[in-house]
């Protein structure tokens, strides 16, 4: 799998993990398989599948009927006549777009997401890379509590943080952090999410770069180079693997997260993210089942996107995740 | 001379330590507050609200890819400017300073603050001693919260868990087609909460007679059936289950992918082995397959374990909770805090949550720890 330069398997991920990317896109079959089934294991499988996916075929097809024919016929009526072209219309899409405001609200996910996903990667790299290649005083206390920041859960920085963005903090009467008013901003919400992001990025990043090889380190250090081109000209090209399966994971978690966008950024119609506008559309117009499919299916065109094309970090990514306390 | 050696050295090298002691915390702590100047300067115009999308889009692309990392570059630059023997002691601070400070202002004072205001009143003014707590644990919605999540933690887990090892071995078996099966079921995985949840409040609609027809799928097989349609997302207490349908949906391609890869490097000769001894499929599955994997199979468990304990979203966008009786623990945390904005009970079920929630990833990340050991 790994070309010879990389180490072994990314370190996000044990050894499950390698196997996991491998079967996943198109392998057709591995030496020594079990039994190959009959018939009952491919209707089991088939059946499994097809539950599967009911749910989102469903909101596809939905989202592409008139209003007329969703609130008069469930969309599995749509299999007897498909090719009725009056029974099909892109309409909700603009719909959800302009007036429901999910083309702002696409945007504003987007300009949450990228740099949330981008400054916890970054702070997170150069500080795994100290962790792993410099010497300092007191490396291993501090990369062990930014492993032990792994078990806090979200719940418990939101009261506190939210309070540090609107009031700042006071110890024993004296203002030791400023007010800087940053609820319902994006950068309330982007150091919010760096903040949440950073130990399991320090962790795995730091996992990965730190088992490369170090001869290759040694013999730029010979060839004079500082330890920031060794970290850019060096270990950034060869972290690429550990990088992306991160980066997927963190994208794909503030694209989907509710509650920090719900809590930082609260629920403006200018402001919110698609999912805060999900959940106000379904507060609001919960029965035009046509104008919310269309709208949950933008909110989810993007991950599907890096799902299909990006599948090998995709898988990786969120099993390394499964760490994220 | 000898002995004056050491003293001569050790003086200076003290003053010298106090003043490297300051650079270091300086650089560290310089990053953070530059970015967040500059974040903040090219962020005055992102909080136009009327400002184009795309514009803000852009700066947010540019701010937060190149921004943060010239920032490193440009600190890196400045501490060139120290003499040599000061440089290098000062330049892992600025690598790995400003992680801690983040992780600093971002979860170890938050932690440390929402259990002091756990203490404290609705409005953090007084100290009230333990009766937020109390209220925890007395509270008829948080006795229900806590009932459901128990019920959460235990079905959720089973339900992935099984199907996940039960689809893993039998598209093992598959001739062609392994691939995209196993694509059908992780599918759910990049979808949010949020938009799983409309997906499945679709599946559950429900319209009382004369108020339209049925759209819901399930109310259509349900009728189909000759039966009259149901108010699922009502009907106490079984709303609960179909709303952890939602979670098995999403993560059991989790459990799937992972127990699959874990199937596969099971070694051949074993389970070759067993079949020449004469051993049954079903035999090979439970004396040879189910116990190699099992530390894999208790990772994912705990993995949607904690999920499950944090199950947030689908609670709230699904229906009125504490009307429906599907109150969940960490719904009834932003609850409080947030629409009742009563800070000391909100934090008090935080902190509840972090006391069950922190054993359990210490065992996690351990095991992490451990299987990486071993690698």
């Amino acid at each position: 799998m790994s070309s010879p330069t990389v180490p072994p398997a990314i370190a996000t991920e044990p050894q499950r993990g390698e196997v996991a990317v491998r079967d996943v896109p198109g392998e057709a079959g591995n030496v020594g398989e079990p039994k190959k089934g009959g018939w009952g294991v491919r209707i089991v499988v088939t059946l499994i599948v097809v539950v599967w996916l009911v749910p989102t075929v469903g909101v596809l097809i939905t989202s592409f009927r008139p209003e007329e024919q969703v609130l008069s016929t469930g969309w599995w009526t749509v299999f007897a006549h498909p090719f009725r072209l009056a029974e099909w219309t892109l309409e909700n899409y603009r719909t959800a777009l302009d007036a429901a405001g999910f083309g702002n609200a696409f945007m504003n996910s987007l300009a949450v997401t990228i740099p949330a996903t981008v400054i916890p990667i970054t702070i997170a790299a150069f500080a795994a890379y100290a962790f792993s290649w410099m010497d300092f005083k007191g490396r291993y206390v501090m990369f062990v509590i930014v492993v032990g920041l792994l078990v806090v859960p979200l719940q418990m920085a939101l009261i506190p943080i939210l309070k540090l963005y609107s009031g700042g903090a006071v110890l024993f009467g004296r203002q030791i952090f400023p007010d800087l008013d940053l609820n319902g901003t994006f950068l309330g919400v982007w150091l919010a999410h760096a903040g949440f992001g950073l130990p399991l990025a320090t962790y795995l990043l730091r996992n990965y770069i730190g088992s490369l090889p170090s001869s290759i380190i040694e013999s730029a250090k010979i060839d004079g180079a500082d330890h920031f081109t060794i970290f850019w000209r060096l270990i950034i090209p060869l972290s690429v693997p550990a990088l992306a399966a991160f980066a997927i994971f963190q994208f794909l978690w503030v694209w989907n997260d509710l509650l920090v966008a719900y809590v930082f950024l609260g629920g403006t119609s200018q402001n919110q993210v698609l999912t805060v506008a999900l959940r106000n559309l379904l507060g609001g117009r919960g029965e035009d089942w046509q104008v919310l499919t269309a709208a949950a299916f933008i909110s989810m065109s993007l991950p599907l996107v890096v799902f299909f094309s990006l599948q090998k970090y995709f898988v990786r990514g969120l099993t390394a995740g499964a760490v994220k306390g | 001379m000898t002995d004056t050696t050491p003293e001569a050295v050790a003086q200076p090298a003290s003053a010298g330590r106090v003043g490297v002691f300051v650079l270091r915390l300086l650089s560290a702590v310089l990053v953070p507050i530059v970015a967040f100047a500059l974040l903040w300067v090219t962020f005055d115009y992102l909080r136009d609200e009327n400002a184009n999308r795309f514009i803000v889009v852009g700066v947010a692309l540019v701010v937060g890819v190149g921004g943060v990392f010239f920032l490193y570059w440009g600190a890196n630059r400045v501490i060139e400017f120290l003499p040599e023997r000061v440089r290098e002691g000062v330049r892992p601070y600025v690598f790995v300073g400003p992680c801690l400070v983040i992780l600093a202002v971002f979860l170890v004072y938050p932690v440390i603050n929402t259990i002091l205001i756990s203490f404290k009143d609705a409005r953090s003014e007084s100290f009230v001693g333990l009766a937020n707590y109390r209220f925890v644990f007395t509270d008829h919605d948080m006795l229900t919260a806590i009932r459901n999540t128990a019920a959460w933690i235990v079905i959720v887990p089973f339900f992935g868990v099984t199907i996940g090892l039960a689809f893993a071995t039998l598209a093992d078996r598959l001739r062609r087609g392994e691939a995209i099966a196993k694509s059908a079921i992780f599918l759910p995985m990049a979808i949010s909460f949020a938009g799983a949840s409309i997906t499945w409040r679709l599946i559950y609609d429900f319209r009382p007679q004369g108020f339209g027809s049925n759209i819901g799928l399930l109310n259509g097989i349900w009728i189909g059936l000759g039966q009259d349609p149901v108010a699922w997302l009502t009907l106490q207490p079984w709303n609960n289950l179909f709303l952890m349908v939602i979670l098995v949906w999403i993560q059991t391609g989790f459990a799937m992918v992972v127990l699959s890869a874990a199937i596969k490097a099971i070694p051949d000769e074993i389970i070759e082995a067993a079949r020449i001894d004469g051993a049954s499929e079903m035999q090979v599955f439970r004396r040879i397959i189910v116990p190699s994997i099992l530390p894999t199979i208790v990772v994912v468990t705990t993995y949607m374990v904690i999920n499950a304990l944090k199950v947030f979203d689908i609670v709230f966008i699904m229906g009125n909770a504490e009307s429906d009786g599907t109150v969940v623990i960490a719904e009834r945390m932003i609850d409080w805090f947030f629409s009742s904005r009563n800070f000391g009970r909100g934090a008090a079920i935080a902190v509840v949550l972090f006391v069950v929630i922190v054993p359990v990833m210490i065992w996690n990340v351990r095991r992490f720890r451990e299987e990486e050991l071993t690698r």
